[in-house]
């Protein structure tokens, strides 16, 4: 019993991650329709700029919020760079370019800062948090954070108006041009919170993993998994499967005989199952639409 | 007779490499209502498009005497011109009170937004009960009259009316224009209204225009072409 407890909570905290990233993947998806396979090597350029201020003597949340800042700046700028021009383009143009910004973050992260594996510093400390070390206060920090960012997303999008714009950008491009809404510029900011949302992702995960340029590899695959699992057109559906995610993991992981080695492709079946009798993801949403 | 609130000069229009408007021109009296007829493929929805930079364009147009020739819609809308899309544009997902805010998107003086919701919800006491409903559940009548009520969120001087009567019921369809000849009326709402149905446009409106595959063919008082038995017949099919 005890062991299936730690191996839940183990999986909230890991799935905490995934549900950062999968928040970011649904962010893209929403304002192109297409999956950013460098969602993950933009996160982990993210966290090398974080590790490189604190290596500079900067704070750590001082380091934090400044690299939300960079990231959140870098989103835009490579959205209004490469991706409006190819914005009619078809999805394989797009694919192309996620591939090749894929490879060319990955390397360069690898030619600034080398592959050596680097420690990352976690601000919660790593102090059994429960009773009889269930769960470290960094787990419980990177559940925390990612509830956090769920709910200021969800506040954001229901009760501002930037918010329902980009709501109603995303739905329907050209009506929402007709109501004066910037189409160009709320997809640039979308991207821009998806590079924010994937940083703070990296920066959790990196004490976790440790900081090298292919940190995000596996992190991503789960990512892209739970985005699925939870409907890709919900942002709360990208959490849950998120949590969803990680706690499969980590159970599968205990059962007898399965052990580690397949406790990826346990979850994976799962998921796809899942996703048999729900195309749509668990809170994807079913579009009623009379004619 | 006032000045000419839109006007186009040898207004030309492009699919790709293909002309499809060939000089037109064509205006709208300020506080008239003027109305665009021709058959099916005639080039009705693409003038409209044309007007607000959406299609290829060459020529001159103007807006209250100011060029907007070459503008980003999303410019044109600030300049009060509400374009009424044919498909209605519904946003399906969002409320419908959602989808009105979403027509005050370019304007900041909430207060006034806030009294033009109320006016709306006046017009189309439907909407009002079905304001937390899902766009999208909407019968197509009253998905019409939400794309008008987003319209008038942006407070138009002008308005563009893309076939606002298509695919809907006779009765749905008289409530529809009664309610564009108030606008008209009693807020002076300057429009443009493209129509298959010839005799319900031309009796809304005070000018007309009748192209045929992107060329000008006629253009006058809608009462001189409403009551010509010939023009009636070979153009107006009714």
């Amino acid at each position: 019993m005890e062991l299936i407890l730690h191996q839940v909570l183990a999986g909230l905290a890991t799935g905490a991650i995934y549900a950062c990233l999968a928040l970011a993947v649904v962010m893209i998806y929403q304002a192109i329709d297409g999956f950013n396979f460098a969602q993950g090597e933009m996160a982990m350029f993210s966290t090398f700029i974080a590790w490189q201020l604190i290596q500079w003597g900067v704070p750590y949340w001082a380091a934090f919020f400044a690299t939300l800042v960079v990231s959140f700046m870098a989103g835009i700028i490579i959205e209004r760079a490469l991706f409006a021009p190819i914005h009619n383009a078809p999805v394989l143009s797009h694919v192309v370019v996620f591939i090749a910004m894929f490879a060319i973050l990955n390397s360069l992260a690898g030619f600034i800062w080398d592959y050596n594996v680097k420690t990352f510093p976690t601000p919660f400390g790593s102090r059994p948090l429960l009773g009889n070390g269930l769960i470290s206060s960094h787990d419980g920090g990177m559940i925390g954070v990612t509830v956090i960012m769920l709910v200021l997303l969800y506040l954001f999008f229901r009760h501002t108006r930037i918010g329902l714009a980009m709501r109603a950008a995303a739905a329907n491009p050209e009506s929402a041009r007709l109501a004066g809404i910037r189409v160009a510029w709320m997809i640039a900011l979308g991207w821009g919170m998806a590079a924010g949302i994937g940083a703070v992702a990296g920066m959790l995960i990196a004490p976790v993993v440790f900081l090298e340029p292919n940190m995000m590899a596996s992190v991503l695959l789960y990512g892209f998994a739970a985005a699925v699992l939870g409907g890709l057109t919900s942002p709360g559906g990208a959490v849950l499967g998120g949590f969803i995610v990680g706690v499969i993991e980590n159970l599968a992981g205990t059962i007898p005989y399965v052990g580690g080695e397949l406790k990826l492709t346990i979850a994976l079946v799962i998921i796809v199952a899942v996703l048999v009798v729900r195309p749509g993801g668990l809170l994807g949403q079913r579009i009623v639409n009379r004619v | 007779m006032s000045a000419p609130l839109l006007e186009a000069r040898g207004l030309c229009a492009f699919y790709g490499a293909t002309q499809v408007l060939f000089r037109l021109d064509l205006s709208v009296v300020a506080g008239g209502v003027t109305a665009l007829l021709g058959a099916n493929g005639a080039g009705k929805t693409t003038t409209l498009r044309a007007l607000c930079g959406m299609v290829r364009t060459t020529g001159d147009i103007r807006l209250g005497g100011q060029p907007i020739m070459g503008r980003p819609i999303e410019d044109i809308v600030r300049l009060k011109v509400a374009h009424v899309p044919q498909g209605r544009g519904t946003f399906v997902r969002q409320t419908v009170a959602e989808n009105l805010q979403i027509g005050a998107m370019s304007r900041r003086d909430h207060a006034a937004i806030a009294t033009d919701l109320e006016r709306v919800y006046g017009y189309f006491p439907r909407l009002f009960e079905r304001r937390r409903q899902q766009a999208g559940t909407l019968s197509g009548g009253e998905q019409q009259m939400l794309a008008v009520g987003r319209a008038l969120m942006l407070r138009p001087t002008l308005m563009l009316l893309d076939e606002p009567s298509f695919g809907l019921a006779p009765r749905i369809v008289a409530e529809l224009f009664e309610i564009f000849r108030r606008l008209n009326r009693d807020e002076k709402v300057s429009m443009l209204i493209v129509e298959q149905n010839a005799a319900l446009a031309l009796d809304l409106a005070d000018e007309a225009y009748l192209i045929e595959t992107g060329r000008m063919v006629m253009t006058g008082a809608a009462a001189t072409l409403r009551n010509n038995d010939s023009i009636r017949r070979s153009y107006l099919g009714y």
